[in-house]
């Protein structure tokens, strides 16, 4: 294959950026859209042009790593899929295809295509887990926990916090996410103790960190590699609401 | 490297004199670990907040015991070259965690699960560390369930469990197909809680580059910000490594593409032993690379074996598609060679039998690299919709990546380097030959011997972690009288000037070879002579052409960029020069090492079938390569293994 | 840590829209019963003028003449300046959460209803202020004059205009789309949505989006057309 590129280029976050344009040949349509970046970068090193930087890890869709706009789609054109999960066989021949980074003041420009996301992070630390130190714990089978429940919680704990749903989001509101965390703990008797305090205070972090509000437009949803439901979110909601008139989060 | 006498010393094994304590507690195994518990110093409650502990890397092991230490009330601090703890690469684990519960009531236990652990490691383990990990398994879950973990549970809502990896008992724990994700995100928040309850500091997107030793105890790293490209010194009262396997020398594996051996590989350049280098294990079903363009390989979850049946066509070369194959002219070879195990062979057997039939020319698919796993018998069995049930994640996500329907042509696969049981040496207590320098998780190479099971590596990462490191850092702290040091302490200073030198060195040469093609070729090497199946000579050939691949990498790579800012190309070429130097040390513990054991396998040493061989009389020892400087041979110190409650038995699969 | 309390929702984004919520149920209900109310035009001039007066004696005999009605306004009044502020400072916080925007955006998933809604609702709103001062305050000139004891003539009056028309139907139009995200939006906001109900929910906001806009503007067609 052969393919025009335009990749969002800024030597770093004190100076602006630019979309630059590569021309990349003899790109394999077995290749994920990672192998053609190693490709494209390869050749600039070997050109004495300095490669893009992009964040990547696991490749297998797991670890939240890679964070790609293509072609205006949080994570490309196929759905439910990370970028390292999206293969070149999606594209055709001569297509042009327009790499960016994920876009949103909470997520400060690091280089090229990489953000600085621990405001993601900072969300998880204001209340995002089960108060238990390690060794007071009762035997895992005192707690019965119904089947359907723990598979709601799964749903919800699937979330690899790469942050496409801000990426996606025209408010760049992280719901989503903090919605998939309060949910997954809400949903299991271990989680239920803290649920309020937890909801209001990573509410209140997630304002905080410069994230835009929610206004139910549904693309969080959409680019979500793990399928993360808007479901949560009404959960959230409910969640707040409830702790707020319960006066939680003052701890 | 050019002349014959100069190839033949690196191939030359000089002992070293260290005679190493593995410190484990007298008595009976089952009471050792209570012993050393009690025999452990303690630190007062008020003055643990004076100590600082630096923990790399932030996995399973690295999280957890952060988190434990911190809930202690040191003051720890973590580092990690992900942008977030939650990304480290246990997150890839996919299939379980055991444990001794034994709720299923089927004859599982806590020794149960210790011989299991010890006989699928082939008798290259110590006894006593895998008794604990078994022993504290248990803790594990329960820890886990308490942290708000969503296990898989049965409609009575206890806990469900499955059999794994070839055990006869159920007691696998798990969370669909993303347990190590779910595991590492319980220890991720308890981290999370101690960095709000300002016990814990994080330090992301940063590399430790070197290990700092002031009066001959680990005192603090030196770590590269890979963001602003600053070298900076942390010094703390004791240093934890949790950083992980070096499975990423084979370049191609199943590991995340950032994995490295640094941290280990400079704590070993500073004198902590580098212990059986040589037991890494390949994983059998795997996606097979699709061409050069590869960047690393997708693991299938074992699972699949259960249903899937493993063939290459009889006749070497053999073209035609998979449907034009008739029944007669398949081979189904893991089925005629151990009709009792048939597909569902151990790991190591299955990656060696896929590895001999592809060298033989009967290798499947564009480029001949792998083997069929075929699910039509299945299908037609069980029909489509007990597959899709069963496989249907697994069948989309091969889909995927190969673009074929796994349901109208067989799956191809083949093995690829998965995990390495082989780290840095440490004792009982999980202390390096450094003193105050520990080592958990993979990092170490303490509890699967020469083989890991399924489902073991999960809770010996948690193990440590949650149960182990807290007491030794305690015993450690409380028995060791500390001086308080600074980074502006000299050593720091020095180690920083080495530190440095070594980047401005990678960024001068500017030759014509990328760190990525240096990696590929070492890889090659690797994976042609080092992987499932060694012999002497294909060793040899690997410690002589590794050495000129080092020294043409110090000639002739081409590191863009500068040092003062984010260089993904510099991080890269730091960690290729170091598996440089590991790969050849690989190569010289398989060669030093002349049985077959686990998953190292000397073809030189197999019985009439063609089954890894021990040697227990002169090969039951664990192998602690002690640096000895970059132009000298590495010392090997040996650790004999002494059994007082297993039988060494032939592990047989017929 | 900040201390919160049910009077301290609308700190958070959260909050905000949750007062968007209840501001806009409250103006969803006031919309229905309006557009109810002025379907009474086609019962003619008397009966339309008497429902009209009718409005101030809401509530007798507990109230007097015209308090009740006060009251309402009132709430209507407080509903729609929270409702604006609300999103107003949402729109702020969005604003400021890109401050670099896309080179490139597409929509995957999103209908043109939720992406519309700030738009329209800034349309509804100076709607809903030449609409006021067209027909309650009569500050407009309408032909023949404004007569507050005749609502009736007053609306005939108005709608003679196809410009005034074309614009009640624009904004009815815009109206419609900002019911039709609001109404699914509300009921997502204050967490009373699950994923079943899903399409029985989108059903209910359609109806609202169609039956509401589209009964109002019964009204000034049918007198451009001639009918009144």
């Amino acid at each position: 294959m052969k393919l025009k590129l335009r990749v969002w280029r800024q030597p770093s976050a004190a100076t602006e950026g630019k979309l630059v344009d590569y021309e990349i040949e003899g790109v394999s349509q077995d290749s994920s859209f990672l192998e053609m970046m190693d490709v494209l970068n390869e050749k600039l090193i070997h050109e004495g042009e300095d490669p893009v930087a992009f964040d990547h890890d696991c490749r297998e869709g797991i670890c939240g790593m890679c964070s790609m706009v293509i072609n205006g789609i949080a994570h490309g054109p196929k759905a439910a899929v990370t970028t390292c999960e999206l293969y070149m066989r999606e594209f055709n021949d001569g297509d042009t295809i327009v790499v960016e980074p994920w876009r949103a003041a909470a997520f400060p420009p690091i280089k090229d295509l990489v953000v600085n996301r621990t405001a993601l992070d900072h969300i998880i630390q204001a209340g995002g887990y089960v108060s238990v130190r390690t060794g007071s714990a009762p035997d895992a089978n005192n707690i019965p926990i119904p089947k359907d429940d723990a598979e709601i919680s799964m749903d919800a704990a699937a979330c690899i916090g790469c942050g496409a749903c801000v990426a996606a989001c025209p408010n760049s509101s992280a719901m989503l996410f903090t919605a998939a965390k309060v949910s997954h703990l809400a949903m299991l008797p271990q989680g239920k103790v803290e649920r309020y305090d937890r909801a209001v205070l990573m509410v209140n972090q997630m304002d905080a960190e410069g994230f835009g509000g929610c206004t139910n437009i549904g693309e969080c949803e959409a680019v979500c590699p793990k399928e993360i439901s808007l479901d949560f979110i009404g959960r959230l909601n409910r969640e707040l609401i409830a702790g707020t008139f319960k006066a939680a989060g003052n701890r | 490297m050019t002349t014959q006498e100069s190839s033949d010393s690196k191939f030359e094994v000089k002992l070293g004199s260290t005679k190493l304590d593995s410190r484990v507690p007298d008595g009976p195994l089952a009471e050792k670990w209570d012993k050393a518990r009690f025999a452990n110093k303690l630190v007062n409650p008020a003055n643990k907040r004076k100590f600082d502990v630096i923990v790399v890397g932030s996995g399973l092991a690295g999280a957890s015991a952060a988190a434990t230490m911190a809930e202690l009330g040191y003051n720890v601090h973590c580092f990690f070259y992900q942008d977030s703890p939650r990304r480290a690469h246990s997150v890839a684990a996919q299939g379980g965690i055991n444990a001794a519960k034994d709720y299923q009531n089927d004859g599982d236990s806590i020794f149960r699960l210790f011989y299991d652990t010890i006989k699928g490691g082939d008798y290259r383990s110590r006894e006593a560390n895998t008794y604990r990990l078994a022993q504290v398994s248990n803790n594990i879950i329960d820890q886990c369930v308490a942290q708000g973990v969503p296990f898989a549970r049965e409609y009575g809502g206890t806990l469900a469990n499955r059999s794994f990896g070839g055990a006869q008992v159920s007691r696998t724990f798990y969370a669909r197909g993303q347990t190590g994700q779910q595991l590492l995100l319980g220890a991720y928040q308890a981290l999370s809680r101690q960095v709000q309850a300002g016990k814990v500091k994080l330090y992301p997107r940063s590399e430790m580059l070197d290990l700092v030793l002031i009066d001959g105890r680990a005192r603090g790293i030196v770590v590269r910000n890979m963001i602003s490209g600053q070298l900076q010194g942390y010094a703390a009262d004791a240093v934890v490594l949790a950083t992980g396997g070096y499975g990423n020398v084979f370049y191609l594996s199943t590991n995340a593409k950032g994995c490295n051996v640094t941290a280990s590989w400079r704590a070993y350049k500073r004198g902590a032993f580098f212990a059986n280098p040589c037991y890494t294990q390949i994983h059998p079903t795997c996606i097979p690379p699709a061409g050069e363009h590869q960047s690393k390989l997708t693991l299938m979850s074992e699972s699949l074996r259960n249903d899937g049946r493993i063939w290459v066509p009889r006749k070497p070369g053999d073209d035609r598609p998979a449907k034009d194959i008739p029944e007669s002219e398949r081979w189904y070879y893991l089925e005629e060679k151990y009709p009792a195990f048939g597909n569902l062979v151990p790991r190591d057997i299955a990656s060696r039998a896929a590895k001999n039939v592809v060298d033989a020319g009967h290798g499947i698919g564009p480029l001949h690299n792998g083997v069929y796993l075929d699910f039509e018998e299945a299908i037609g069995r069980l029909g489509k919709k007990v597959i899709t049930e069963r496989y249907g994640n697994l069948f989309e996500m091969y889909k995927n990546i190969t673009g074929e329907n796994p349901y109208e042509v067989p799956m191809r696969i083949y093995p690829a380097s998965h995990y390495t049981m082989g780290g840095l040496w440490v004792d009982y207590n999980l202390m390096s030959t450094i003193p105050g320098l520990f080592v958990i998780g993979e990092a170490n190479f303490s509890d699967h011997g020469a083989n890991r099971l399924g489902a073991s590596a999960l809770m010996q990462g948690l193990a440590d972690g949650y149960f182990v490191i807290s007491y030794s850092m305690g015993n450690y702290l409380g028995g060791t009288k500390l001086e308080k040091v600074t980074p502006t302490d000299p050593a720091f200073t020095e180690v920083k000037r080495e530190v440095q030198a070594r980047v401005d060195k990678l960024l001068s040469i500017q030759g014509d070879r990328t760190p990525t093609e240096f990696h590929r070729e070492l890889g090659k090497i690797m994976w042609d002579y080092v992987s499932m199946a060694r012999n002497e000579a294909g060793l040899k050939k690997a410690i002589t052409k590794i050495a000129a691949l080092r020294e043409e990498f110090w000639e002739d790579v081409k590191v863009p960029g500068s040092g003062d800012d984010f260089n993904q190309s510099l991080e890269l070429a730091g960690r290729v020069a170091d598996f440089l130097e590991l790969g050849q040390l690989m190569a010289l513990d398989a060669l030093d090492r002349n049985e077959s054991c686990g998953a190292h396998y000397r073809e030189e040493y197999q019985t009439e079938d063609g089954e890894a061989k021990r040697d227990d009389e002169h090969y039951a020892y664990v192998a602690a390569w002690e640096y000895a400087g970059d132009d000298s041979q590495p010392l090997l110190n040996k650790e004999p293994l002494v059994f007082e409650n297993v039988k060494l038995t032939q592990r047989s699969y017929k | 840590m900040q201390a919160t309390s049910a009077l301290t929702l609308y700190r958070s984004t959260i909050g905000k829209k949750v007062i968007m919520a209840v501001t806009g149920l409250i103006g969803i209900g006031f919309l229905f019963f309006h557009m109810y109310g002025n379907l009474k035009i086609f019962l003619g001039q008397e009966y339309f003028n008497a429902y009209a007066e009718g409005l101030r004696e809401l509530g007798a005999p507990i109230f007097i003449h015209g308090h009740l009605l006060f009251l309402m306004r009132v709430v209507l009044l407080a509903a729609v300046i929270l409702h604006v502020w609300a999103a107003w400072s949402l729109w702020l916080k969005a604003h400021r959460a890109r401050p670099q925007s896309y080179e490139m955006k597409r929509v995957v998933q999103a209908n043109y209803a939720s992406r519309t809604i700030r738009w329209g609702g800034l349309v509804v709103f100076f709607f809903i202020l030449f609409h006021l001062a067209q027909l309650t305050w009569g500050v407009t000139n309408l032909p023949g004059g404004f007569d507050r004891t005749d609502p009736y003539s007053n609306v005939v009056a108005a709608f003679q205009s196809p410009l005034v028309v074309a614009f009640y139907l624009i904004a009815l139009f815009a109206l419609a789309f900002h019911l039709y995200h609001g109404t699914w939006s509300f009921i997502q906001t204050l967490g009373l949505l699950h994923k079943r109900w899903d399409r029985l929910v989108r059903l209910f906001a359609l109806l609202m989006a169609i039956v509401i806009p589209g009964g109002l503007a019964l009204v000034p067609i049918s007198i451009i057309a001639g009918f009144i």
